[in-house]
């Protein structure tokens, strides 16, 4: 792959590069000029710290946008995560006479420490259990920071705090300090910016669209959710050591619930998709209690019930704004441009490397049970796949044909039984490492990332472990245009999913699960919901699979005429038990299959 | 003896506390369990409901009776505001929007509560006054009433749910909506009249607990998540777990902070509740669920 790309005399082959947005000259000068501001004119202390507290609360924000807006896992421990921050600069200064850098880091790294734990937390609980796992590590976080007076000197707070020296000249300027955390703000930003588009930043997002989908293409998700708590925690203790420095004095009260919920609107006002909508958000709700107090006498009631305004501020986002003031704008400027037409003239074929020179079976199923409860729904199967073969797995409804292709995906972990693929026993395998192994899978109901383009979504397929494709970024978008061409959908690579019509989704879906290089192919009732012209294509695109590139399919379907024309051999379940196994023309005409299907004649039938 | 009697009336407090957690619990398991979604202001309705009753019973000087009465009927309107502003419009959008929804109504509740009524806490009287004394035991008639009415409502929920038509109809809507509405239940009305019902829930256990704590307008979050913990704990969306969960975590965090530290008292049920997570992850009578690919 790697060698096909590298040669510069043809222009097939080689990977256009992806161009920065024209809008980033304008803002970037802005960002420049704001922190310098206070150098040029006289500006009061009050908006000096005004400053201050943007800044070091806009850090803790982009935590915020890591992991609720890229990994789509609720947060409400923010304010925790900062005070580790500060409390990690205000006893190291204070207490304990370290200096400021070094205290950062303890603050930064105990932050990190709490959240990676706080992530490990969703290997079991995702969604509701998640948001209270956050509110209670948030109260137990104030607990001890008001009751354990002896360490974190309780409700007084602790004074005094120290700031850093750079290059060896102390920031006690209020405008240098303030320029230093601009930079460091600044800094963060481009970070969190960047890391949409990297490996770690797609399988995120992966998670956030379908978390089940993102596992089964080949994501570690609870490393990446671990990952993203450590980062989100990480940014939160910069942000808090930043604060303790600037304002000198912190206590409790800076580090509460309402201070978790305040990071939260403000990433929800802002745009929770991007740094620069968490910015934006944070820079609105600290300047708006001032615009407020600016209001005319008949409006100041609004001061009193600033919170209330916030609380339901929340809600009218949450209906009439999902994405923020970012997401808006956004979106409305993405309405007046069109996608780029895609270039597809480097596009190499695609290649699954697959040399059919071993005879034993591919997959082989040994006595695999599942059972839910008192229900076997898989009851001790038998079963061998060969390689390079269609083999259909068919039963009436209900008779454990999806069960088994989720045991065999590792969705289910067996109630007995062994799985190998490839010779390798992988019945223990979380699905992630089963992708990695080399298995590929399209589900019934289609399971892509919706608001991610097709070609996004492929490349997360390409980037599972061990896909043997070159390095690099440019590497996984060649994998992924191959394998969108092959379902003739590489046109359509920068149309966002979500948009495509059902039939181009499933091929978007084949494409991703052929861009990690299977060497077994599940497929989930493929033709489930195409139109007979699609039914068509679908069959054509499997014979080629098959005959072309000696790639083993096992799939599940109801459209009998489909599985016939592509199938080598089929077993039929019913009740979780294996009752027929052979060719097409065997099996279908098998006396005990017809009765599975149609029932059986009763026996005492007059006849 | 002396030990064997504080036990006990300690025991007594965590019983009726434990109550409280299971009104609330029993709410929001109602509500999730109709909309698959936890409420995060589950708590300040019992917070609205104790202030309501503040307002009723104090600010207009009604009889207990009515101000009961007009206080939880006034929940009832709430709970239906609630379903539509908060709910309703996100229906179709994932859990995620509509938590962060109902932490948006939590603190605007919370806000402007605080803007009617101020940040000075409030005095309830109990129901009735005394209470019974038996040896160094005193058996307050508060936590009496409390447990009383929760035995009641339990009692009232189980019948209204089994033998009910309407009952029936609010299972069938919590089961499978598609199903529900196929079969001519107007889904959207259940969900509402759910929300009613919580609301109502959550209100009684706020006016029954106003005179132990004092109302104020941090008393719902506080109470909220422990009844959340209770429904974990209990095993997620059961109504029996939450019964027993709430239950659980009112005596085992009355006689913590009896043995161990006061302070600490709110840090017991989160603490129970990780350990609960940990090792039992379905909760005491939750199944272990997969999600389904």
């Amino acid at each position: 792959m790697t060698t096909k790309t590298a040669n510069p005399g043809e222009t097939r082959g080689a990977v256009p590069r992806t161009r920065m947005s024209p809008w980033l000259f304008l803002v970037i000068p802005v960002a420049i000029a704001i922190p310098l501001i206070p150098f040029f004119t006289e500006v009061s202390h009050f908006v000096l710290s005004m400053f201050m507290q943007t800044t070091t609360y806009a850090i803790a924000v982009l935590g915020m946008v890591v992991v609720l807006g890229y990994t789509g896992q609720i947060n409400l421990a923010q304010a925790a995560f900062f005070g580790f921050g500060a409390y990690g600069v205000a006893l190291g200064t204070v207490t304990y006479g370290l200096s400021f850098w070094v205290s950062f880091a303890i603050g930064i790294g105990t932050a990190a420490v709490a959240g990676g734990i706080l992530g490990l937390t969703t290997l079991r609980l995702g969604g509701h259990y998640l948001a209270m796992i956050t509110i209670s590590f948030q109260q137990i976080f104030d607990l001890v920071a008001v009751n354990w007076i002896g360490f974190t000197h309780g409700p007084d707070g602790i004074p005094g705090i120290g700031r850093p020296s750079l290059f060896g000249k102390p920031l006690d300027d209020d405008r240098h300090y303030l320029l230093l955390c601009a930079l460091i703000l600044y800094a963060m930003i481009a970070l969190v910016w960047w890391l949409p588009q990297t490996r770690l930043g797609r399988a995120m997002r992966g998670i956030r669209e379908n978390e089940l989908a993102a596992e089964v293409v080949g994501v570690h998700t609870l490393r990446v959710k671990i990952t993203a708590f450590t980062l989100c925690a990480a940014l939160g203790g910069v942000g808090g050591g930043l604060y303790a420095g600037g304002f000198a004095y912190i206590s409790p009260d800076n580090f509460n619930f309402t201070r978790a919920i305040e990071f939260l609107s403000m990433v929800l006002l802002g745009g929770v998709q991007s740094p620069f909508g968490g910015a934006l958000g944070t820079t609105l709700l600290i300047l708006l209690p001032e615009w407020l107090k600016e209001m005319p006498p008949a409006l100041q009631f609004i001061k009193d019930v600033y919170l209330a305004i916030y609380g339901l501020a929340v809600i009218l986002i949450m209906v009439f704004m999902p994405e923020g003031i970012w997401g808006l704008l956004r979106n409305t400027w993405m309405r007046f441009r069109s996608p780029p037409p895609v270039d597809t003239s480097w596009v190499q074929p695609l290649e699954l490397g697959i040399a059919v020179t071993e005879t034993t079976p591919l997959l082989k199923l040994e006595n695999v049970q599942k059972y839910f409860g008192g229900l076997r729904a898989v009851d001790g199967i038998d079963l061998e796949v060969s390689r390079g073969t269609v083999h259909a797995l068919i039963g009436p409804n209900g008779s454990g044909k999806t069960t088994t292709l989720n045991v065999l995906n590792g969705i289910y972990k067996p109630t007995g039984g062994r799985i190998f693929i490839d010779g390798v026993d992988v019945s223990q395998k979380s699905p992630h490492e089963r992708a990695a192994h080399g298995l590929g899978r399209t589900f019934q109901n289609i399971r892509l990332f919706p608001s991610m383009s097709a070609l996004e979504n492929v490349i997360v397929g390409a980037q599972r472990d061990n896909n043997p494709i070159g390095k690099g970024h440019r590497a996984l978008k060649a994998r992924a245009m191959s394998a969108l061409q092959f379902v003739g959908m590489a046109e359509k690579a920068n149309t966002i999913v979500r948009s495509l019509p059902y039939g181009h989704q499933r091929l978007v879906e084949i494409a991703r699960a052929l861009a990690g290089h299977p060497k077994l192919l599940l497929l989930d009732e493929p033709a489930a919901g195409l139109n007979q012209t699609e039914k068509m294509e679908l069959v054509e695109l499997l014979k080629k699979l098959r005959s072309g590139h000696g790639l083993t399919i096992f799939l599940i379907d109801h459209d009998m005429g489909l599985v016939e024309k592509v199938s080598d051999r089929i077993t039929v379940l019913n009740f979780g038990k294996k009752i027929a196994e052979g060719t097409p023309q065997d099996v279908l005409r098998h006396p005990e299959v017809i009765a599975a299907y149609l029932g059986e004649p009763p026996a005492n039938a007059a006849t | 003896m002396e030990a064997l009697a504080n036990n006990f009336q300690v025991l007594f407090q965590g019983l009726a506390l434990g109550s409280i957690y299971a009104l609330v619990a029993l709410g929001f398991v109602l509500i999730i369990r109709a909309t698959n979604v936890v409420n995060f202001a589950q708590g300040d309705f019992a917070m609205l409901g104790a202030y309501m009753m503040v307002a009723f019973l104090v600010g207009a000087g009604l009889p207990y009776w009515l101000s009961f009465l007009l206080a939880l009927a006034a929940m009832g309107v709430f709970g239906l505001i609630f379903n539509y502003g908060v709910y309703y419009p996100l229906r179709h959008r994932g859990f995620l929007p509509v938590i962060i929804s109902t932490l948006g109504a939590s603190i605007f509740l919370q806000n402007s509560v605080l803007a009617i009524f101020g940040a000075q806490p409030k005095r309830l009287d109990n129901v009735i006054q005394g209470g019974i004394q038996i040896g160094s035991v005193f058996l307050d008639s508060q936590y009496l009433v409390i447990l009383a009415v929760t035995m009641v409502m339990v009692a009232f929920q189980y019948f209204f749910f089994e033998h009910t038509l309407l009952g029936k109809k609010l299972q069938a809507t919590s089961q499978d909506k598609d199903m529900a509405r196929l079969l001519g239940i107007p889904v959207a009305l259940m969900i509402a009249i759910t929300f009613i019902y919580s609301s109502m829930l959550g209100g009684l256990a706020g006016v029954l607990v106003g005179p132990v704590l004092f109302v104020s307008i941090g008393m719902g979050s506080i109470i909220a998540l422990k009844a959340f913990a209770a429904t974990i704990i209990g095993g997620f969306g059961d109504v029996k777990g939450a019964i027993v969960g709430g239950i659980f975590i009112g005596v085992v965090e009355s006689f913590a902070a009896y043995y161990i530290s006061v302070p600490y008292k709110d840090a017991y049920a989160f603490l129970m509740l990780f350990l609960v997570l940990v090792f039992r992850p379905q909760g005491f009578f939750g199944e272990r669920v997969s999600e389904k690919a």
